[in-house]
């Protein structure tokens, strides 16, 4: 690290010995403490949790229902004897037509997203392909791409999630439903007006902060207004425990307000102190709004498909407050080797491979949750897409944190590589887990069972398939394309030449992507429509 | 966990501590770096110019931040020193960018002076580098019939014009080119005047 902060930037090789010593040593003592500091929250919240039979785990369970495999089917195993079943039915009914305007969409932008990345993806080999159109050149249909999955699909999905959960979790019906309807409705209207102002050639230009801050305002009104309904449910709430998926859609929904206000105000932020938020910004709306939201779907849909409390509350205790506190600090290494103070770079790269720790622990435990199940991910159609997901959130993440290191950065910075880890972790994980629990969803809030297993089985091999090329060539590309540019006696046009083909393979792989989603949209309109009449059993996968 | 209470403000903690070290922090120490001498601020014409760059999402191919010697080659290939702080001074919104496509921009000023090479290339990049995957920009120009009195031609290599037009800049690209042409920071870093005292009287 020595050598590398000496790199980092002109200023850090001017500092005095003793000085870089004494800021190496606040540095350590500061990290050392936060860590313990850390340690002992935790330690502090799994008070009264001593006996091993956690039953905050089993919260998502009513009496007598542990053992018992709930997946998409309307009407199924609801005894109506039972008290908890009652109430969780009634809670669905609450948010059903809700949730059901969320994933509409949720799916309205994936659509857009789709069609948006997709020929942004071309334009980058076919470079003269639409060029008369100015709201399609790279720049700008990459940005509408970006902001339709970063304003539009992902938050409609994963507060939709949350809308359903979360009255589940606490055992309430939803309160206060249509202030959600209208927020809903202002978010859309401004990514409405936020993506026409970007393909006019309007822009704040900060990455994922393109949208006009005038624009903004709306979506903060949009925002606090969803926020209204589950914050009364939490007041309102007939149960004790606070199952782990409350604490991240919790936090998530009081993080994301605070990231997007504070990022947003006009006339703020300044130069290479603006970098610095830029990217506080950009890695923790990635880290504390979708990566949350996606875990609390996992932390929820996994043990109650397979009808088994999750394997250790403590675990869980331990991948959230690692994720709340080391994930905030990681955002620094987006600007390794850039003009901003080193010291910041070194907090970002430590945090970043603390990030292991709460990463391991959802790992281990979700592991040994679904040990014994396995059959489960054959059959069932969330659990498929969820399991994925999980998968790919461990890789994505460990990934992310030997990326922060230097001599890896070195080569992946600037390249296509970042890209590709990028939809490793939206797509690969967000994306997929968001895929599964619509599937477990849309049947409790519309009545009706999905009408082909074949279709969910052909959505799921299309986007796993195409994620995974994707992945793959750009991953490949990205390196070849870092080592070419830090080969100072190659010319850096060899270093775009060498990315066409790979630039093609994504291509490939996002048009893969692309029809997965049109068939998952077309299959919801089936559903809607009725094609599902008569099947009373769930649509559980068979073969593939 | 019981309390909600307890939920939302050990989160909220957890989230101004890493605001703390990466928003405030570097607003008390780097917001207001003092420009270096040797930076200019921009005029009008290359004010607007950034606002062309920004609007066509240059900066999603193309940094403006050359690293070490140490770090990376950006140096020999004439991408110029690695940039500091102060060197962003006027920059409002900051095109740092995170990616490398295309070269760096941070002092293609120096490294391309030509009006003219600039506007053809934006027209058409592969009339310049066969290989580029760079946009063509085409809307930004106009395809005449024939120069009219305050018209800027772009004269470009033989047979990228459309047969019997001429192609005419618009303000547009015009400014976008000012603004590219400004950016040079090839001044030093170090500053001489306190050096000199205090060589003096070592």
């Amino acid at each position: 690290m020595a050598s590398g902060a000496g790199g980092a930037n002109v200023a850090a090789t001017c500092i005095q010995p003793e000085n870089a010593l004494s800021t190496v040593a606040i540095l350590l003592s500061a990290f050392v403490l936060s860590v313990t500091a850390l340690l002992v929250f935790i330690w502090s919240q799994r008070s009264s949790m001593f006996d091993k039979s956690a039953k905050a785990a089993e919260v998502i369970f009513a009496p007598g229902e542990i053992g018992t495999r709930e997946d998409p089917a309307a009407g199924t195993a609801l005894g109506l004897g039972n008290a908890e079943l009652v109430d969780r039915a009634r809670a669905d009914a609450s948010t059903a037509p809700l949730v059901f305007f969320f994933f509409c969409c949720a799916f309205a932008w994936l659509l857009v997203a789709s069609a948006a990345g997709l020929t942004a993806s071309i334009r980058l080999h076919e470079p003269d392909w639409l060029a008369h159109q100015p709201w399609l050149t790279f720049g700008r249909i990459r940005t509408i791409h970006l902001n339709a999955v970063a304003y539009g699909w992902a938050p409609m999905a994963g507060l939709g999630i949350a809308l359903f959960v979360i009255p589940r979790l606490l055992k309430t019906p939803l309160v206060g439903a249509p202030f959600a309807f209208l927020g809903a409705a202002l978010w859309n209207a401004a990514l409405i007006a936020g993506l026409g102002a970007i393909a006019v050639g309007l822009s704040d230009g900060l990455e994922w902060l393109e949208i006009p801050w005038q624009i903004d305002i709306l979506f903060v009104i949009g925002g606090a207004l969803v926020g209204v309904p589950l914050v009364l449910t939490l007041v309102h709430r007939r149960v004790e425990h606070l199952y782990v998926s409350v604490w991240y859609m919790g936090c998530a929904l009081f993080w994301f307000p605070v990231l997007f206000l504070v990022a947003n105000v006009p006339g703020l932020h300044r130069g290479v102190q603006q970098a610095a938020m830029n990217w506080w910004f950009g890695h923790n709306v990635l880290g504390l709004f979708y990566t949350p939201l996606a875990l609390a779907s996992v932390y929820y849909f996994l043990p109650k498909i397979i009808g088994r409390p999750v394997q250790s509350y403590n675990l869980s205790l331990l991948g959230f407050w690692g994720l709340a506190f080391f994930y905030g600090q990681v955002g620094g290494h987006h600007l390794i080797g850039g003009p901003v103070p080193g010291w910041l770079i070194s907090l970002s790269i430590v945090q970043s491979m603390m990030m292991i720790i709460p990463v391991l622990a959802f790992t281990v435990n979700q592991h040994q949750t679904l040990k014994g199940h396995l059959d489960a991910l054959r059959t069932s159609p969330t659990l498929r897409f969820i399991g994925f997901g999980g998968l790919m959130y461990t890789a994505s993440s460990i990934q992310g944190s030997f990326e922060a290191l230097r001599i890896v950065n070195a080569v992946a910075h600037f390249t296509h590589f970042t890209v590709a880890h990028a939809h490793l972790g939206l797509y690969g994980f967000v994306t997929m887990v968001f895929f599964g629990a619509i599937y477990f969803i849309v049947p409790r809030v519309s009545g009706r069972e999905w009408p082909s297993p074949g279709l969910i089985a052909a959505h799921f091999w299309f986007a796993a398939i195409g994620i995974t090329i994707y992945f793959v060539s750009l991953t490949i590309g990205g390196w070849l394309q870092g080592e070419a540019m830090l080969d100072g006696s190659r010319p850096f046009m060899d270093s775009v030449t060498l990315t066409a083909p790979y630039l093609k393979w994504r291509s490939v792989g996002g048009a893969l992507m692309a029809v997965g989603h049109v068939i998952f949209v077309v299959h919801f309109v089936m559903l809607l429509v009725g094609r599902s009449a008569g099947r009373v059993q769930p649509a559980l996968l068979r073969n593939f | 966990m019981h309390s909600e209470t307890r939920l939302l403000a050990g989160g909220m903690t957890m989230l101004s501590i890493a605001t703390g070290a990466l928003v405030v922090i570097p607003y008390l120490t780097v917001r207001d770096a003092t420009p270096l001498e040797g930076l200019k601020p921009y005029t009008s014409a290359e004010l607007r110019g950034r606002q062309v760059y920004i609007a066509n999402g240059c900066v999603y191919c193309h940094s403006q931040q050359p690293r070490a010697r140490s770090f990376a080659p950006d140096t020999e290939r004439g991408w110029g020193r690695a940039s500091v702080a102060g060197d962003y001074a006027y920059d409002t919104p900051h095109l740092l960018g995170t990616m490398r496509t295309g070269p760096d921009l941070f002092n293609i000023g120096a490294r391309q002076p030509s009006e003219q090479w600039h506007l053809g290339h934006l027209y058409q990049p592969r009339a310049y580098a066969p290989d580029s995957i760079m946009p063509s920009y085409p809307y930004l120009f106009e395809a005449k019939d024939k120069v009219d009195p305050g018209d800027v031609e772009v004269m470009l290599p033989s047979g990228f014009a459309p047969p019997g037009k001429v192609i005419v800049a618009s303000h547009e690209a015009l400014d976008l080119v000012a603004y590219m042409k400004a950016l040079d920071h090839g001044y030093p870093v170090l500053q001489a005047q306190p050096q000199p005292a205090a060589a003096a009287s070592r």
